[in-house]
């Protein structure tokens, strides 16, 4: 089973993906920042990363960078979620080793659109 | 796939609420003219995920006006902006705003987006008044929509489009996979792709995690330009990409010529995006009333640790229960130690469920804590007094359901403390006091109680003004000998306020004695100490549960009753000669010198203490605030904790009753509501012309 770690400070956010994914047969693993994905992304190897930027303890874009270094997620698609008015964050993004975007707001049809086309 | 996001709505609003409460409380801590960056930031990012969070759930007012809070913070936060007094003060309100606007998206009521837009205004003022670089939002917007300037929906002629795309050397290390963008670009349409192999090296040089190969692409197809470029759109700054029209099957339309179109309709999303939000919109707009009635639904968050140690502890109990269990198919006399030991651990384990079960629902007292410092805050500008809050005790824990309701309470004193309490600082200064005043909110915990204090030093009760007030308010008589305890305890009377003139601040129609009610009904006390010149005390004790109670099991003839033990006082056996009977038919006893009634509980319950003598019977002394009575009862049984069935739920109220229990034996007991019942005494005697104060004469003779 495809496995997606999910990462957002945000308690309804974060439900809100897990629901959707689930519910498209996903397994989900949650974390509330950046330094619980790592632990989680340690623990778990996921096929997809998606994670907000803005973020209490890590952010997003550490995060990344973070991941990057590990060997096991050295290609493993990873999707910022940010919003529309952090376009700055998009290229910090990219330059940690960000696959792409999804710019928030967005609903679960767009998620899952977006997922399966990096998933394949 | 159509999911109901409504169903989120729920901890979208309380995580909401907490972030507002996190920007309140960093935004008092700021200090304008050394802005501490995690504070600041602890506040950008509570504003932020309230914008993201409320956009996606549909909130569009409340994302709007986060918007702009969140482009000042930003500013602020980034260091372009110097941070005002006057900002923190809009930024405040602001954040009042938004907590009106969600309490009203909660409760499904109309949104005020009045205050909202003034704010908003306000805000725009200050963004454009130093004209600051404009909103990173509209330069992104004004440069993107040449690009999705794209062709009209209308025109839907097959293209071939001729696209080279040579990705950054690094393109895989980024998770992205040219195949995919292949696979969708099929998607669109009819398509050959060349490899442009000109920069692989040897194959000794070659390293499998970069990406050497370049594609030239030759696609048909009826989509527009926009959505070949979307496919790119995440590698587009770093790769090499071009996209040229060849030929269109009909008409030759050269592409680079962009159509003239009005600038509203150049910026609307595709279709496929466009149509869903709105169908989205809809459904929420239905089920408004569900939608409302689910919000009052609270939940609580609990902490991981908590359900650890809970289901550690059904495991063990479900060790236990095996245990027993074997042991009950092979039993005989020879295991009856065994038997003993396993039920004293099935004791202690229940025991211990049962209390982490409690300490699911206990949360720290901070979550009621917290509103004080906003709020002497604006008060002391409010009234011109200087003032500095100390908390302590905030990891306190408390049952949820008691620290909701224990809120407006505490606020009432601390106004009054505010209002009442600290005098002005030309008062302080000439009474030799420093100008700021001093209020402690102080929790702790003392047996099985919690106790908070609110103290200020300030001018205290003044005894004279309250005995002079009381008597004006024929609550006391003229000459009545009062201690000064109770002329204290005067100011919680019904009807009764110090205050020369009333306030907007704490005259609010409200009296000390709805204090002390509120308190009561939580099975809690208040009372006050106070030194005048130097400050008053006013002391809370609440239970940590209202669901549990540590109750004493009383035989009052055939029926077992049980009093709250945090009200009992002592037990004893009366002597006759201590016991009169005065005029008017009440009972009143002596002990040590101080008098009080007593109160048969047979009158209430109508049924008979088996012991017709008094002095076979026992007396069990029951006080709230600072009143006390003596029950009379048959036999004192075990003490034990007893969970409170409601009275109300499954049959009705009952006076002197507030609960009742299954006791081990399968049997009713009803839990006596010791308030009042002291009441109900009181009634008693002033219908008999004032029993407390007859009462006293006979003590002082």
């Amino acid at each position: 089973m495809t496995k997606i770690l999910a990462v957002d400070d945000s308690a309804s956010m974060r439900q809100m993906v897990s629901f959707t994914l689930q519910g498209a047969g996903y397994e989900v693993v949650e974390a509330c920042d950046g330094q619980d994905a790592l632990n989680k992304a340690r623990q778990n190897q996921v096929d997809l990363v998606l994670s907000d930027v803005n973020m209490p303890v890590m952010d997003g874009i550490t995060l990344i960078k973070n991941l990057r270094t590990l060997p096991n997620y050295k290609f493993t698609p990873i999707l910022m979620l940010t919003t529309e008015s952090a376009a700055d964050k998009k290229g910090e993004g990219k330059a940690a080793g960000a696959t792409g975007w999804i710019v928030k707001p967005f609903n679960p049809d767009q998620l899952l659109n977006t997922i399966k086309k990096v998933l394949g | 796939m159509s999911i109901d996001l409504s169903q989120f709505h729920q901890v979208f609003f309380e995580e909401s609420f907490e972030g507002l409460e996190t920007m309140e409380s960093s935004l008092l801590d700021l200090d304008c003219d050394s802005v501490d960056s995690e504070t600041i930031n602890a506040i950008f990012r509570a504003a932020h995920s309230i914008k993201g969070s409320s956009s996606t759930f549909g909130f569009t007012p409340v994302a709007e006006f986060t918007h702009v809070l969140e482009t000042l913070l930003d500013q602020v936060r980034q260091g372009t902006r110097k941070l005002m007094p006057d900002h923190v003060d809009l930024l405040l309100q602001s954040v009042d705003c938004l907590r009106g606007m969600l309490t009203a998206l909660q409760s499904g009521s109309a949104l005020d987006v009045a205050q909202s837009h003034d704010l908003i205004a306000r805000f725009n003022a200050i963004l454009s008044g130093q004209a600051a670089q404009p909103s990173s939002v509209e330069t992104v917007t004004a440069s993107v929509q040449p690009a999705t300037a794209a062709k009209p929906a209308g025109a839907v002629d097959a293209m071939t489009w001729a696209i080279r795309f040579i990705p950054d050397i690094n393109i895989l290390r980024t998770g992205n996979e040219p195949v995919r963008m292949f696979r969708e670009l099929a998607e669109l349409g009819s398509m050959k792709v060349t490899a442009l192999t000109d920069k692989l090296p040897d194959l000794g040089q070659l390293s499998p995690e970069n990406c050497y190969l370049g594609w030239d692409i030759e696609l048909i197809t009826l989509e527009s330009r926009q959505k070949i470029e979307e496919i790119f759109e995440w590698v587009a700054d770093e790769s090499d990409i071009t996209i040229t029209a060849q030929a269109s099957a009909d008409t030759l339309v050269p592409l680079d010529v962009p159509e003239p179109e009005p600038a509203a309709e150049s910026v609307v999303v595709p279709d496929v995006v466009d149509e869903k939000p709105t169908k989205a919109v809809e459904r929420r707009a239905e089920p408004a009333a569900e939608q409302a009635k689910a919000a009052e639904s609270t939940s609580i968050r609990v902490s991981i640790e908590k359900i650890d140690t809970l289901v550690n502890l059904v495991g063990e109990l479900v060790i236990t229960q095996s245990m027993l269990g074997q042991l009950g198919n092979e039993f005989d006399m020879s295991k009856l130690l065994r038997l003993q030991e396993g039920l004293a651990q099935l004791e202690h384990n229940t025991r211990e469920l049962q209390e982490n079960v409690m300490r699911i629902r206990m949360l720290p007292i901070s979550f009621t804590f917290s509103r004080f410092p906003r709020m002497i805050r604006d008060l002391s500008r409010q009234l011109g007094k200087k003032v500095e809050l100390k908390l302590s005790g905030e990891q306190t824990e408390l049952d949820k359901t008691v620290l909701e309701k224990i809120g407006d309470p505490l606020v009432h004193l601390v106004r009054n403390a505010l209002d009442h309490g600290l005098e002005t600082p030309e008062q302080r200064k000439a009474a030799g006091k420093p100008e700021t005043g001093l209020i402690t909110l102080h929790a702790y915990h003392q047996g099985g109680n919690i106790m908070i204090e609110i103290r200020d030093d300030g001018r205290g009760l003044n005894r004279e003004k309250i005995r002079a007030k009381a008597i004006a308010n024929k609550l006391i008589g003229e000459n009545d000998p009062l201690s000064d305890d109770q002329i204290q305890d005067l100011i919680f009377q019904p009807g009764f306020s110090t205050a020369e003139q009333v306030t907007d601040v704490s005259g609010r129609g409200v009296g000390m004695d709805v204090v002390r009610r509120n308190i009561n009904e939580l099975n809690g006390s208040i009372d006050v100490r106070s030194v005048e010149g130097e400050g008053s005390t006013f002391t809370i004790r609440l239970p940590l549960t209202l669901a549990i109670l540590d109750g004493q099991l009383v035989q009052v003839g055939e029926q077992v009753y049980i009093i709250p033990l945090v009200s009992i006082v002592e037990s004893l056996q009366p002597r006759l000669s201590l016991v009169n009977r005065v005029a008017g038919g009440c009972d009143v006893f002596r002990l040590r010198n101080e008098v009080h009634s007593h109160y048969s509980a047979v009158r209430n319950f109508c049924h008979h203490t088996r012991n017709q003598q008094l002095e076979k019977s026992l007396l069990v002394v029951v006080e709230t605030g600072t009143s006390k009575v003596a029950l009379v009862v048959d036999e004192l049984l075990g003490q034990q904790q007893v969970v409170i069935k409601s009275m109300e739920a499954n049959y009705q109220k009952v006076a002197g009753v507030s609960g009742a229990t299954i006791l081990g034996d399968g049997t009713v007991s009803l839990i006596l509501d010791i308030t009042d019942i002291v009441q109900m005494a009181g009634v008693h005697q002033q219908h008999k012309n004032g029993l407390k104060l007859v009462s006293s004469r006979v003590g002082a003779g």
